[in-house]
């Protein structure tokens, strides 16, 4: 049997169809199963090069790209910022095409703005897979989420699906919002109204501020990073403040129904977001995120990175 | 095993559901005759039809020597040596082994042996589970044509063909269509 | 002495009141009653089933010279005018030293003078080097030559000097131009702050960083009792205040640029750095305010806010490219389809008065009507010509627009300077 699958690149959750997704989801289910052999290896992509292009850092996303290729066999190189040739002037797109004279088969760009893998994706005949671009996407971190509640819950649509955080400037709820909503799950946002305007309805979301109100009618709690930068000083007054109003503490935690799953992208930030307590809780699956991100992100490369070009 | 699943309008028949069902039984009374401890068996089937063929064995063998025989799933898309030359992508599924391995005889279970590589590519799956004592292969049909050193332990039939001619195996619980197995002149 | 008849044209020359067919005659690069070539031999041009016009005034265009000629020069800026129907120019100051001092001026006139092949009148700024902390030397500037001042690709955030500015502009007898951007409410912003920013993850450009130096710009021209005008209006909100500011006989005025009408902030789904422009492309709510405040004559002047750059600079990662596209030679062909043909909101006459009286009046020019004795600056029109915007046969020297294949109707075919033919089609 034949796929249907006719991607070289994955961009964003935004563009593919429900079918497109389910798919995905069903083919890390196979690859989930190589974890667990003797040989955690398949020759599936032998003799492919993939690039690891992380302009904007991550030590957990990268690490996991290169164990899935390694996984698959691939050969990996692994590309920072600073030991790229972007500091010294080069353009992204020089940079690339560079890297595709090497004949590198897969990119897989991490980059601070919206819209680069698209850019490469463009011009460059290799495979590009979104490790997260700006606010814009994180489209293997909406996927592992997504075939995380599908694992423990057995489906994804008609549950209550609650992300809390910093919405406006977060990839992962981009992807998780577009991915969750075209497979047909109710999805709630909680946060400051600075942080999660109003404008978030128009994506087929509710929007509260009001976080005690909407817990116990979770199916899934996913809690993002809270980071108090700079350029966040204007919209937040304190992480202090965050934790009162947003935090999920014990205390809250409480209220969540029973088969309630609590979900995190990771590195979790104890105390602020999360209790240490609840992070460490029979309800999360925080670590079954991660090793499902592994499946994941195999079952993508596998499908972008197989496509003969 | 073939790979695309066009309507067979212009096909002989070559089995029929009887001629299967009595070549399927045969090969479980062989596989009883050969195997001393039937306990250390596992019939692994390549996906979708092998899967098939390996149930309906260890059914025959459950009913002739009252054995309940392990049986496992062993996809071979992730082991092939050709991705990315093919223009579409196979199909993977999860592999299920019963584990260990070691001291256990696993027999590859398909529907057609023809050039090997998906038996080769079935031997590799299984290496990364484990080191099985002894690894045989049963087919349904073998038409030849062999591009590497592989041999069938249990053959259904022998069917000499051209390389350019298709064959095609149908099995009720997987495609919804009496038993048979096809020839196609193409 | 040299003579030109043109005839059988539609005459249209708003300030006298003419809108006939009829014939338009030319001596020695001004305009001439058709008695005085009698005896002469005249060239003749026919100007049938066309539109002949004032030459077109486009007074917010990016000459990039001095410093960064390889986006532009003054020569093929001033070619790509042509190529569009323009017969004057007037270029900002963001220029490479700034255009903030009499050298610079002399030497952008100097350099007009020698290469280009229409009318460029020079801005000044309001700010030294555009730094928006001290005045410039304006008044030297408009000895050298300027036509208003205007810190443009940036804005004055200190209302002080501001105010200052405008109060010594006056004196000087200069208008004022302004870029209207609030820096603190804008952040970096690169679209507009919207449905789409929100759904990509891109900074947004709130309206309401326009819509802030809009009202700072009517109390400054009410407090100093001189004309402010603000560019590339791009908000419903501004197009509002601008109304009820100018109905109350504040002295300040719009202007629009042709992508603010045809484009929504729908287009940059793609992440394509040719719709990245400040300020933005905005909503359809924003685009039809802008159609209302042209209608209703609130936005009083047509502009492009032409501004080039080379090609690698703009094939970069979205946030990274700098703002804006070029715009001399779509824009009438935009303006017609769209605000006469399309939304039907203006007639050609007074599309053509936005482009000619009007920016005329502003900056008090000599140019914009076909009077007897005027320098002969003609555009001819055919507005019902179909045409396709081929970007490679652009005359700018660069390629940095959205707008490649439009099919469009309406377009100038010939352009008149002093009594020359510079282009025609």
């Amino acid at each position: 049997m034949s796929t249907n699958w006719s991607r070289k690149d994955l961009l964003g959750l935004r563009e593919l169809s429900a079918d497109e997704i389910n798919f995905i989801l069903e083919t890390a289910d196979a690859f989930k199963q190589v974890g667990t052999r003797e040989i955690k290896k398949v020759p599936a992509l032998r003799g492919k090069t993939l690039v690891n292009f992380f302009v904007e850092p991550s030590t957990r996303t990268r690490t996991s790209f290169e164990l899935a290729a390694h996984r698959l066999s691939a050969d990996v190189i692994n590309i920072s910022a600073t030991t790229s040739s972007l500091t010294k002037g080069e353009t992204l797109k020089d940079t690339a095409r560079n890297l595709e004279a090497l004949h590198a088969d897969i990119l897989v760009l991490r980059h601070s703005s919206a819209g680069a893998p698209q850019f490469l994706a463009q011009r460059l005949k290799s495979s590009v897979i979104n490790a997260g671009d700006g606010a814009h996407e994180h489209p293997t971190q909406g996927l592992l989420d997504m075939y995380t509640i599908r694992e423990k819950r057995g489906r994804i649509d008609n549950l209550h699906i609650v992300i809390v955080g910093d919405i406006l400037f977060s990839r992962v709820a981009r992807s998780n919002i577009f991915g969750l909503t075209k497979l047909g799950a109710r999805v709630t946002l909680v946060g400051p109204s600075t942080l999660v305007p109003r404008e978030f309805e128009k994506l087929g979301v509710t929007v509260s501020n009001q976080i005690d109100k909407v817990l116990p009618d979770a199916d899934v709690v996913n809690l993002l990073r809270i980071q108090h930068e700079r350029q966040r000083k204007e919209y937040f007054p304190g992480i202090g403040e965050y934790t009162t109003l947003f935090g999920l503490t014990k205390e809250r935690a409480k209220s969540l129904k029973p088969d309630c799953l609590v979900m995190h992208p990771g590195p979790i930030n104890r105390g602020v977001e999360i209790d240490s307590e609840v992070a460490d809780g029979l309800q999360s699956v925080i670590l079954d995120q991660v090793t499902n991100g592994l499946a994941v992100r195999m079952a993508v490369l596998y499908l972008c990175g197989g496509i003969a070009t | 095993m073939q790979m695309d699943n066009k309507k067979h309008n212009s096909g002989v028949p070559i089995m029929d559901a009887e001629t299967i069902r009595r070549a399927l039984r045969r090969i479980a009374h062989e596989i009883i005759e050969q195997n001393a401890d039937l306990k250390s068996v596992v019939l692994a089937g390549i996906p979708l039809r092998g899967t098939e063929i390996a149930r309906r064995l260890a059914e025959f063998i459950r009913e002739v020597a009252k054995i309940d025989i392990d049986t496992g799933t062993i996809d071979v898309a992730m082991h092939r040596d050709d991705v990315g030359t093919r223009a579409e992508l196979p199909m993977v599924h999860a592999s299920k082994l019963p584990l260990p391995l070691e001291h256990r005889t696993v027999i590859i279970v398909d529907d057609v042996l023809f050039t090997g590589r998906t038996a080769r590519a079935a031997m590799d799956a299984i290496s990364s589970f484990g080191r099985p004592a002894r690894i045989q292969l049963g087919a349904l049909v073998d038409r030849g044509h062999r591009e590497l050193p592989i041999r069938a332990d249990y053959v259904g039939k022998n069917l000499p063909t051209a390389t350019r001619e298709q064959i095609q195996v149908r099995l009720q619980n997987v495609d919804n269509e009496p038993d048979a197995v096809w020839l196609f002149k193409e | 002495m040299s003579a030109i008849i043109i005839r059988n044209g539609r005459v249209v020359d708003p300030t006298n009141k003419r809108d006939e067919v009829g014939d338009l005659a030319i001596l020695d690069g001004k305009i001439a009653d058709k008695s005085a070539i009698k005896n002469q031999k005249a060239e003749t041009i026919d100007a049938n089933g066309l539109i002949v016009a004032p030459g077109l005034i486009d007074m917010h265009v990016h000459l990039r010279e001095p410093g960064f000629s390889h986006k532009e020069t003054i020569e093929s800026g001033a070619c790509a005018a042509a190529a569009g129907g323009f017969t004057t120019i007037v270029c900002m100051p963001n220029t490479l030293p700034a255009a903030d001092n009499p050298a610079t001026i002399a030497w952008i006139k100097d350099r007009a003078a020698a290469t280009a092949c229409v009318n460029v009148l020079p801005t000044g700024t309001i700010s030294k080097n555009i730094a928006g902390e001290e005045l410039a030397p304006i008044g030297s500037l408009g000895q050298a030559g300027v036509v208003a001042i205007t810190d443009d690709g940036h804005c004055v955030q200190n209302h002080e000097l501001m105010r200052r500015a405008v109060e010594y502009a006056r004196m000087v007898g200069l208008p004022v131009l302004d870029h209207c951007q609030d820096y603190n409410l804008v952040g970096n912003g690169v679209v507009h702050e919207g449905y789409w920013s929100t759904l990509l993850g891109l900074p947004g450009w709130p309206a309401a960083g326009e819509e802030a130096i809009v009202m700072r710009n009517i109390l400054l021209a009410e407090l100093c009792d001189h004309h402010i005008h603000c560019q590339h209006v791009s908000a419903a909100g501004s197009v509002r205040l601008i109304r009820e500011a100018r109905a109350r006989g504040v002295k300040i005025s719009g202007e629009v640029c042709p992508h603010h009408i045809a484009l929504t902030d729908e287009a940059i789904q793609n992440f394509d750095t040719n719709y990245k422009m400040n300020p933005p492309l905005r909503s359809k709510e924003d685009v039809d305010a802008l159609l209302e405040g042209i209608a209703g004559g609130t936005l009083s002047i047509l502009c492009s806010d032409h501004a080039p750059h080379a090609g690698f600079e703009k094939e970069v990662e979205f946030d990274q490219a700098p703002f804006g596209i070029v715009g001399l030679e779509t824009e009438l062909g935009l303006f017609i389809d769209l605000l006469v043909h399309k939304h039907r909101k203006i007639d050609i006459v007074r599309l053509i008065k936005m482009y000619t009286v009007e920016p005329a009046k502003l900056l008090k020019l000599d140019a914009g009507t076909l009077s007897g004795g005027a320098p002969a600056d003609i555009t001819f029109i055919d507005p019902d010509l179909e045409w396709t915007v081929a970007l490679d046969k652009f005359q700018s020297a660069s390629r940095n627009s959205p707008f490649d294949g439009w099919k469009l109707r309406g377009r100038a075919v010939r352009t008149i300077v002093g009594g020359k033919t510079v282009w025609k089609l």
